[in-house]
């Protein structure tokens, strides 16, 4: 077999894995919401441990947005319209996109090393003898934590992204308050937002689907987790770009 | 390899009394044949030890008969049921009957001792939470951890930690226990509390003990029947006092612990002298 076709046979095998993997992931999805309190847990690991790198990560990229904006509409002597291009920016793109590549570093990893070692020191097959399914116990709660998680940390990304962007075109730039705010409330459409919403779900469910995957079928060794956690990061991170060009193409 | 003529001896018991019986087991992984017609049996009430050179696949037998693997031949069955035919409802309910003791404990590491202890019972039973609480200290008490209910697994020793994993394993009341290298890593007090604690199981509660390990005297002292298995059969079954007494190479040099003999010291390798010799090699 050449290096290609085994290639494209490896591809299509994971494509596979993965699934069939998310079928019986989602059967016990049902199932682990009789134990609520494994679920917020998950989301709280997720997502409320997670909301310090996106807050100040939202600032930054906001200010830098209130930046390069300011500078680019200068030029056609329409600063006014700073508040209109941020927020379209913020909810459309970078919100969503950006949350996503920070969810995949901070909380992907998390989920993919802790199953992974949950694998190596065989929690997972203790469940098993003791008949309990560790999809169920285990990965279905994180993979609901990691979904519910990922719209709200973008939430709170674009609302920080924006005092950012605010703070650096108005406070420093000296752009009009009132116009501001005023063109982004009237020129911001329902659908602006919906469309960064959506795209925050599909990257919710694909990263923490790729995070929870890759750590329950990781090699029981060190070098396995590792390889493990790895793979979810970069896994993550180029279907988010993929995605998100993808969901951008339909949505216009 | 013909399998010691010991390997008869306890044919004379009923047949409902057998636990486990596997026969001709053959099993492989990725190509490497793992057991090549493996048959032993394990009776209610009894201690049955499976030895064995590291790497023969003893921890495999174990997942056999637990049904996390099933064999490419032949037919392992348990209380009965060819492991095999069963469909993954049934497996669970074979496996709520049935505990295991993992080299590591395999503790939850997110959960207390209590509550790992508590977990079997949280997950398949409705018991309010005193008579939870009830069961999880008595099973605590009897493994000497009930003062340790509140520390974290990391916060363990190996020893206790394998304790508390067996306080888990009977929480359930199994019928059978399956214990996986009890002894390893163990300094000799846990290890005698490990040994003690096996023996009690057995005898004050009935159950049907499986021990795999390699410490040959810490289970000839409790085993009522022993199976040695190399080169992916049983070599030699019998009490550990009749496998004292053989005369098999094999037996005898795992017996007396000697480097050489049927398991080789070397790993299969070219011939010494043409290697060093060979200067295209270098």
């Amino acid at each position: 077999m050449s290096g290609a076709d085994g290639f494209f046979l490896d591809g299509l095998r994971r494509i596979g894995s993965v699934a069939v993997f998310q079928f019986r992931l989602l059967v016990q999805c049902g199932p682990a919401f009789a134990r609520p309190g494994l679920i917020v847990l998950q989301v709280y690991n997720a997502g409320a441990r997670s909301l310090i790198i996106i807050m100040l990560s939202g600032t930054f990229t906001g200010m830098v947005l209130g930046l390069q904006g300011f500078d680019l509409l200068q030029r056609f002597g329409s600063e006014d319209a700073l508040g209109v291009a941020a927020a379209l920016g913020m909810l459309k793109e970078l919100g969503p996109v950006l949350t996503a590549l920070l969810f995949a570093g901070r909380a992907g990893t998390a989920l993919t090393s802790e199953i992974g070692l949950m694998r190596a020191t065989d929690q997972l097959t203790a469940m098993q003898i003791m008949a309990v399914d560790p999809l169920r116990y285990v990965v279905a709660p994180r993979f609901l934590g990691g979904v519910i998680a990922m719209p709200l940390l973008t939430a709170v990304f674009c609302a920080v992204g924006l005092f950012g962007a605010q703070l650096v075109g108005v406070q420093m730039m000296g752009v009009d308050a009132g116009s501001f705010w005023s063109q982004m409330q009237s020129s911001v459409e329902l659908r602006d937002v919906n469309e960064g919403i959506i795209k925050s779900v599909v990257f919710g469910i694909t990263l923490s689907l790729i995070a929870v995957h890759e750590g329950y079928h990781s090699e029981p060794t060190a070098a396995g987790v590792g390889l493990a956690t790895t793979r979810t990061v970069v896994a993550s991170s180029v279907l988010t770009l993929l995605l998100d060009y993808i969901l951008t193409a339909a949505f216009l | 390899m013909a399998a010691d003529p010991i390997a008869s001896s306890p044919a004379s018991a009923p047949a409902d009394d057998i636990v486990v019986d596997v026969r001709d087991a053959h099993y492989s992984i990725s190509g490497r044949a793992v057991f090549e017609g493996v048959t032993l049996t394990a009776r209610r009430g009894q201690i049955t030890a499976v030895m064995g050179p590291s790497g023969t696949g003893k921890t495999t037998l174990l997942r056999l008969i637990t049904a996390q693997v099933y064999a490419d031949r032949g037919q392992v069955n348990v209380w009965g049921q060819d492991v095999a035919r069963l469909n993954s409802r049934q497996v669970f309910a074979m496996r709520r009957r049935m505990g295991m003791l993992f080299q590591n404990g395999a503790l939850l590491t997110d959960l207390d001792v209590f509550e790992n202890v508590a977990f079997p019972l949280r997950e398949h039973t409705d018991l309010p939470e005193n008579l939870i609480r009830n069961l999880v200290l008595t099973k605590l008490q009897a493994v000497g951890l009930r003062g340790a209910a509140e520390l974290m697994p990391a916060e363990l020793s190996g020893g206790m930690s394998r304790r508390v994993a067996l306080a888990r394993a009977i929480v359930m009341d199994p019928e059978m226990l399956i214990y996986d290298e009890p002894f390893v890593g163990l300094d000799p007090i846990g290890l005698g509390v490990i040994l003690r604690l096996i023996q009690k199981m057995n005898e004050a509660l009935g159950i049907t003990s499986i021990v795999v390990s390699h410490d040959v005297h810490e289970l000839a002292s409790i085993a009522h029947q022993s199976y040695l298995l190399a080169d992916g059969r049983v070599v030699a079954a019998g009490t550990p006092a009749e496998l004292g007494r053989s005369e098999s190479p094999n037996v005898r040099q795992f017996m007396s612990g000697a480097a050489d003999g049927p398991v080789a010291f070397h790993y299969p390798a070219p011939d010494y002298a043409a290697q060093l010799l060979d200067q295209a090699g270098s």
